[in-house]
Order: structure tokens, then sequence, then C-alpha cells
């Protein structure tokens, strides 16, 4: 559970960070810049994206994950952030069909999974398509 | 740097062994490798392990102990033991530190063993445990799968180069059709192109026929300096060079999705040391975890052109009777995939090629051998060339 | 009062069953039974949300649209009769969430249907007394109705979140005023999975009793008449109630219409008032006046004379979604799909 606790502001609010040696932004953060290696050591700046950004490549899940059953089948996703940086999240709200390679989307928030019935439930960013 | 040789191989059967423990196939592999050498075993100077998840999948750590107990070196010669640990590139790994123990004189000969038992837990858990080798805070947790990583590595590859479902499907049937002809294979039934297209989805595209197999199973060798091998055979196997690459932990962090620069980078630093080029391997076995994973290699691997994978696979180029045959073995998919033994496996099946021993499925007048194996979705890759002394 | 609201987001799940469909399984014909209760369909949540999840989009839209700096909201209260722990606040969850968090306060209201409005009232009085600069109070529920029981037909989920403030206030509160009794018309016990309800002692004694004198009480302390409203919200536990309530007030049709949302997504329970209120905001104008009333059952009811001010046409509505959109973007489902939703089915490892 403190794995959890620790990666909230990354998992609630997108809050990652950006080297402000060369300026490129990360997600998760990163402690250095692989860019800047030694130069970037206490010149890395939190940064929270927007939310916005389009899916790079996607699948749709047949074989999850035992805790992660109640969902299936379920759209997975590479997104690429509107900032730059790209994560993998699970698309929500989308019909099966309609999932598509470039498509916009935005972070909403969801519960990932739960540690058994009488544990901590985690909650944190999936994403859903945006009405253009 | 001294010259290192492979003098003995040994394999178990792969597939789902209920009578047999991880020790028993543990020491199997190691027992036949050993026997195949005709060293004594007092001449052992260490042991080299590869094992991925024994911890998650039997609740036993420190492999490497277990295992030298077991052969029976801990507490007569009490030989050092080693578990490297890299997903699927563990076994490889450890045949790189083997390499490099006798390579620097620190030793003259090492046992490299490589072993997994994944069919003690339920199925269920293992794509739980699969979900440690990528990316478990950012890739697991949000719902990846290993499977879901390789079908969007696959739809990104079909998005940008044309290919197509069957031609993943080839890299399945082709496998298959190899794995017929090795006694040691999971699966030794040839398949047709219809049964992996109609198998259940894993992972859209990817299908139960796309991916390899849960397994168990273990597989050795025998590393020796140059003068240690010329006493115990005349067909000693050389390794000409060893690379080993990283990139990023996270498919979404990877510079582009349907390469793999690890591989690329692994290979170049392997051909450079083997003073070798792509178009003079002639036998390889790379790592498919997945049909797309396949195609994807043999094109970073620099056999094809990127983007040209699966139209080679579709013309068969990749067949025994190809150009370059790839996993004669059956590779991961037929041959089996018990995690810690597959960089291992890999190679006991080019030495075989380049000794001719290779029987039914033996590429002719085999002389430059490659092995390929990727840790998690591509974080980490080793490529090793090996010549044959023919 | 100087306080008033300063901003409102609301959330309302895309999941819908029709009441033939819970009607088909339990033998009953569930059409009449939705025509008995006014209620065509009712709203689901999906398997991965929550009143926490619910709360924090309701909030993330109010926060958006009021374009205040997170760090000046000193409270937040959820009011809810599903929180997802009986011990672990919504409200902390929803802090961190909106990055509200640390220098706060924040605590969960329960009074069924009517902890949210509970809430907006405590965070009115610790901006009133200038403790805070803004608080915000969020009414949501993922309520549960037993199976086979009527209230499964209306149960259903949503919520809306108010921000409260002194600066730039899109609504001004004229009067409040609440009634309180013990009366048990509606009730779960600790550890239950479902609630248990009086049947029509639910109506007269308990619904209507609270509803009507609170109304009518705050219209006489404000001086004011139905006509004198150009919108009317009040507690929506099924789509005949209100109904009748608003008539026996003097309330016609067209200022109970606007806020009355139950006949398409069920009750929301804690989320009802607020989302009504939310859905009448969406569309007024500077100058409106609205009467809200709440109730929960236990019982109690809280009212608020609401007018709009020259705010509301600066207001930000588009930066969140507005109700009728989220009410529109509907997919139904059978009520198989409808209890693996809910969590309704007895999973391996449960207790018999």
């Amino acid at each position: 559970m403190p794995r959890f606790w620790r990666e909230k502001q990354g998992r609630y609010n997108l809050v990652g960070n950006r080297c402000t040696n060369c300026g490129t932004y990360y997600f998760p953060k990163r402690d250095i810049c692989p860019k800047c290696h030694r130069k970037s050591v206490g010149k890395m700046e939190p940064f929270r994206f927007k939310g916005t950004g389009k899916v790079v490549s996607w699948t749709i899940v047949h074989d999850p994950h035992p805790d992660y059953k109640d969902m299936r089948p379920y759209i997975m996703a590479i997104i690429e952030l509107d900032e730059g940086p790209k994560l993998t999240a699970q698309i929500v709200d989308c019909a099966l069909d309609e999932i598509h390679t470039g498509m916009r989307v935005r972070d909403t928030f969801r519960k990932l999974t739960e540690d058994g019935k009488d544990g901590v439930i985690f909650y944190g960013y999936k994403f859903r398509p945006v009405k253009e | 740097m001294r010259d290192v040789y492979v003098i003995g191989v040994g394999i178990t059967r792969f597939g789902e062994l209920w009578e047999r423990s991880f020790r028993d196939i543990g020491i199997e592999a190691g027992i036949k490798a050993i026997n195949d050498s005709g060293i004594a075993g007092d001449d052992i100077d260490a042991l080299y392990i590869g094992n991925m998840s024994a911890g998650a999948f039997i609740n036993q750590e420190h492999i490497g102990a277990l295992i030298v107990d077991y052969v029976g070196f801990a507490s007569s010669s009490h030989i050092p033991a080693v578990r490297v640990e890299a997903a699927g590139a563990s076994g490889a790994i450890a045949f790189k530190e083997a390499y490099l123990s006798i390579a620097s004189g620190m030793h003259d000969i090492a046992v490299v063993g490589g072993a997994e038992k994944m069919t003690d837990i339920g199925d269920e858990m293992a794509n739980a445990i699969q979900g440690m080798v990528i990316d478990q805070e950012w890739e697991t947790v949000f719902g990846a799968t290993y499977a879901s990583l390789q079908a969007m590595m696959a739809r990104a590859h079909m998005e940008k180069y044309g290919t197509t479902r069957e031609q993943l499907g080839m890299v399945s049937v082709i496998n298959h059709r190899h794995g017929a002809l090795n006694p040691d294979a999971q699966f030794q039934r040839e398949i047709k192109l219809q049964t992996v297209l109609n198998s259940g989805y894993v992972a859209e595209p990817l299908r139960v026929f796309d991916m390899a197999p849960l397994s168990d199973g273990a597989a050795s060798l025998v590393l020796a300096s140059g003068d240690v091998a010329k006493k115990y055979t005349d067909n000693p196997v050389k390794v000409k060079g060893i690379g080993q690459a990283s990139d990023t932990i996270s498919l979404h962090d990877r510079r582009e999705i349907c390469t793999m620069d690890a591989t690329v980078h692994a290979a170049k630093r392997a051909y450079e040391r083997a003073g070798a080029k792509p178009a003079d391997i002639d036998v390889a076995e790379v790592y498919d975890s997945s049909t797309i994973a396949e195609i994807i290699a043999i094109e970073d691997l620099g056999f094809f052109d990127k983007g040209q994978g699966g139209k080679a696979v579709e013309d068969e180029r990749i067949a025994l009777t190809g150009e370059i045959p790839v996993n004669t073995s059956g590779g991961l998919k037929a041959r089996g995939h018990p995690v810690g033994a597959t960089g291992v496996a890999q190679i006991v099946e080019i030495v075989k090629q380049l000794r001719g021993e290779a029987d039914k499925r033996q590429v002719k007048d085999a002389r430059l051998g490659l092995a390929h194996a990727v840790g998690g979705s591509g974080a980490t890759a080793v490529v090793s060339i090996l010549e044959g002394s023919q | 009062m100087k306080a008033g609201i300063v901003s409102y987001g609301a959330y309302v799940p895309r999941y819908r069953i029709k009441p033939e469909e819970i009607g088909k399984v339990w033998g009953e014909d569930g059409a009449a039974r939705g025509k008995g209760l006014g209620i065509s369909s009712k709203s689901i949540p999906s398997p991965d949300e929550d009143v926490i999840t619910i709360a924090v989009e309701a909030a993330r839209s109010a926060l958006l649209r009021a374009g205040i700096d997170a760090q000046d909201i000193g409270a937040i209260y959820t009011g809810s009769e599903s929180h997802p722990y009986a011990v672990k606040p919504t409200s902390s969850v929803v802090a961190e969430a909106i990055l509200a968090a640390p220098d706060m306060t924040a605590a969960d209201y329960e009074f069924a249907c009517k902890a949210g409005t509970a809430a907006l009232q405590n965070v009115f009085g610790l901006v009133e007394t200038g403790w805070i600069k803004y608080g915000m109070a969020i009414g949501a529920d993922t309520s549960q109705g037993a199976p086979g029981d009527p209230l499964e037909y209306s149960a259903s989920a949503g919520g809306a979140a108010f921000i409260a403030g002194k600066e730039k206030i899109i609504a001004k509160i004229n009067g409040m005023y609440s009634y309180t009794t013990d009366t048990p018309d509606f009730w779960r016990r600790e550890g239950q999975a479902y609630p248990s309800h009086g049947g029509r002692f639910t109506g007269e004694p308990a619904y209507f009793k609270h509803v009507l004198t609170a109304a009518r009480h705050l219209m006489e302390l404000d001086g004011t008449e139905a006509k004198d409203y150009d919108y009317v919200v009040l507690h929506q536990p099924n789509g005949k109630f209100p109904r009748r309530a608003a008539k026996k007030l003097g309330f016609t049709d067209e200022q109970l219409n606007p806020g009355l949302l139950t006949p398409r997504i069920g009750n929301t329970y804690s989320g009802a008032v607020p989302l009504g209120l939310s859905a009448v905001f969406d569309i007024a104008k500077p100058g409106d006046r609205i009467l809200v009333t709440s109730f929960g059952s236990g019982a109690g009811s809280d009212a608020f004379d609401i007018s709009i001010t020259d705010e509301m046409e600066r207001f930000n509505r588009s930066a969140g979604p507005i109700v009728e959109d989220m009410i529109a973007d509907a997919i139904y489902v059978d009520y198989a799909t409808y209890v693996k939703y809910r969590k309704k089915i007895r999973r391996k490892g449960d207790a018999i």
C-alpha cells in the first residue's frame, strides 16, 4: 500500500516534472534527466500535465491480470500527452469499434484496483475520448 | 581476453512437467551438459544460473545456492554460484557472465544453467508474474499485460509497414514446423495458419497461437578456455562475440515502439566483436515471445530491412530451407519458454547446429550461428555469435 | 448572508437500465412499475466508478469553471450513503485529487439523501465567518436497491459539487431553513448491504411532512409565494412525489421540470438535489429565483431560497459538462450486466 500512496500525485493529477536544463518534460517524474545526466541534478521542476493527448497505439485486452477481470475486454493504449511524454492507460467510455490510432483523449479519475475486499482502493488515471 | 568455447550441452524436455520439480529439471540439464563435455565435476570452477522468478513461481530465492547444492558442489568443492535475472534475457546474461569469467582468466571451466518452473501456480497468476517484467508501477498497475504491450507493438508495426495478420500467423506455423522435428520441444505438432487465425484473442490483434506458452524446463552449457577445450573435444564451438544493451523499461518511453533499439545495439556490439555481418549468419535463434517479436527481431538483427520482416516470413526466407533459418528448435513458441531457461536453450540449439548434431533440423554447412534474447518488452537484449569448428 | 455559490460541477455516469429489464427478472410488469414511479431509466456506475470517482469528477468540473486556486479551498465535505469506505473519508481523496490538500479541513457527511445539502450549509457557515475563503460541498451516491425490492427501480448513481465563497458569487442565498425530526422511514444498519424502508410510511409522515413544512416555513420567513420563483428543485425519490409536493406548494410543472431528473436517471440520493440544482444552474439567468428543498430519510429537509446574480453572465460554464449532455450520453445494459456492475454477484472467496 505505501507503494501506491507514494505515487498519488502522479496517478491522481498527472504531476511529472521537467528538466530546466534542457526543457524536456517527463512523466512519471524522474530524478535525473537521461539527456543532461549530472547537469540536471537539482534542476528537475514539478510539472502538472493538462491531461489531453492522442492515441499512439492500442489493443483490446481479453486475458487480463487477475485483478482486472471485471472490466474485460478493455482497451489499453499508449497515449502521447500534448506536452510530449507518453504513458500507458486504459481507455474508457469508448466503444470497442470506435478506438483508433490518432484519437484525441483526455484523462478521467477512476478506480484502478483494490487490495482485496477489505483493503485499500487504488485510484488513478484512465482516459476517455474527447468529442471534437 | 582469452577465447572461450562451449564444450558441453544439456537440455530437458520442455512442457508442463508435473512430475518434475525445479531441482529435478535443473540437475537433469546440468548432468547432461557435464556428461556431454566429458569433464570431471571437480574441474568446474563456477556456476552461473539464469532464472527469472523462482521467488514468485515457487517461493524460492537464492537460486544459485540451491542449484550448486543439488548438483553436488556446494559441500564438496564449494564453488561460487551466481544467479542472474533479466526477465527473458536471464539465461543469455548468465552465459555472458560465465564467458567473461573465463575470458578474463579468473576461471577455466564454468557451467551455465537456465531453469524455470512456471506451472506450480495457477495460470491466472502467471499473468500477474509476467506483469513484473514490464513496468509494474506505470504499465501493469494501469491494466497492461505483457501480451497487451506485444499487441500494441504489432498494431504499430502493421499500421506503419503494412505487416499483415497472416504474416504474423506464419511465424507460428513455421516455428511449429521446426518444433515437430525437435524431440525436446514442448509442441511437436505442425499447425495450419487457420488454427492461428481462429484461436481466441489474448490482446487484439494477438491470439493464443501468437504467444509463447507457459513452460517448465532447463538447459545447460559447459564453457571452457581454449587449453581446456582442446583436452576434451575436437569439435569445440567458439564464442565469437556477445553484445548486450538496455532500453527504457516502459514500452511507451521507447524511441519507436515497433523497433527494439536494445536489439539493434546489442547486435551491433556482437557483430563488431565477432568481426561479422548479418549476412554471415547461417542459423539464428531469435526471441519470439510473440509472433510480432520475431518479425521485429529479424529486422533489428539486420537480416531484413526495417518493415520487411513480415514479407520475409511470408516468403519463408526464415524456414529451414530458407536463406536464414530462424528458430530451428521451434523457437519460444513451439520449443517452449521456461523463461530463465530460454536464453541458454537458444545457445544449446546453436551449438548443436554448429556441431552438425541437429539431426532432422540440421542446417547444411552451418558455420556461424546467432542467439538473441530479450528481457521484458525490449528493455534488455543480448546477442551472442558462435562459430563451429567444422 | 454574504456567502453564496461561486461555482458548481456535476457528474452522471453513462450506463442506464430500463424498468422493463428489471421487471422481466422478478416476474413483474417492469414497464408498469416504471410508469407508477414516474421513472423510465436509471443511471448505473461503471465497475471502475464509485462515490469517490464521481465526487472527484464533479469537484474538478466545479473547480475548472470557478477558475480559482485550489489551494484557497479551506474545506471539503462529501455527503453520501454509499461512501466506498465505512472508515476513511471520501473528502480527503477528493482534496488530493483536486490539489486542494493539505492546508484545509475535510470530513464526510451522512443523512440519507440530504447529506449533500447539509454539507453545503456547513461550508456557507465556514465561509461566512471568514474562517475559510472557499469551501466545497459535494453530494454523491451509488445507491443500492435490494434485488427484487421496489427500490431497485429507482436507486441510481450521480453527484454534484458546489463551491461556496464570498467573491464573484453566481447565486446568493436569500434565506435558509431546516426541519429535522427522528422519523425512521428508510434506514440501513451498519454491515448490511441493502437498506430497509417503511413502505408507504415513507410518504406522508416522512417525505411530504418534511419537504412541505420546510418549504412553506422558508417562504413564510422570506415573505414569498410560489409565483415569486422561476424554478423549484425538490428531492425526487421518484417522478411522482416531487410533482405532488410542488403542486401542494403552488408551483407549476414549468417551474419544476428543469430540476426534475429522476424520471430519466433515477434517484441519485445525496446527488439528487445537487444534480437537480445543477441542471437549473445550467440554464438559469441573472435575476432568476430558485426554491430548493432537499429531504433525507431519518428525517429532515434543508430549504434554500436562491437568486442568480449578474456574475452568472461571466461564469465559465463551458469549462465543465452540462447535466443534459451527460444524461443524453447513455448506454443501456441488461439486468445481468447491471448486477455485475453493482457487485451483487457472489464471487469466489465471498462468505455465503
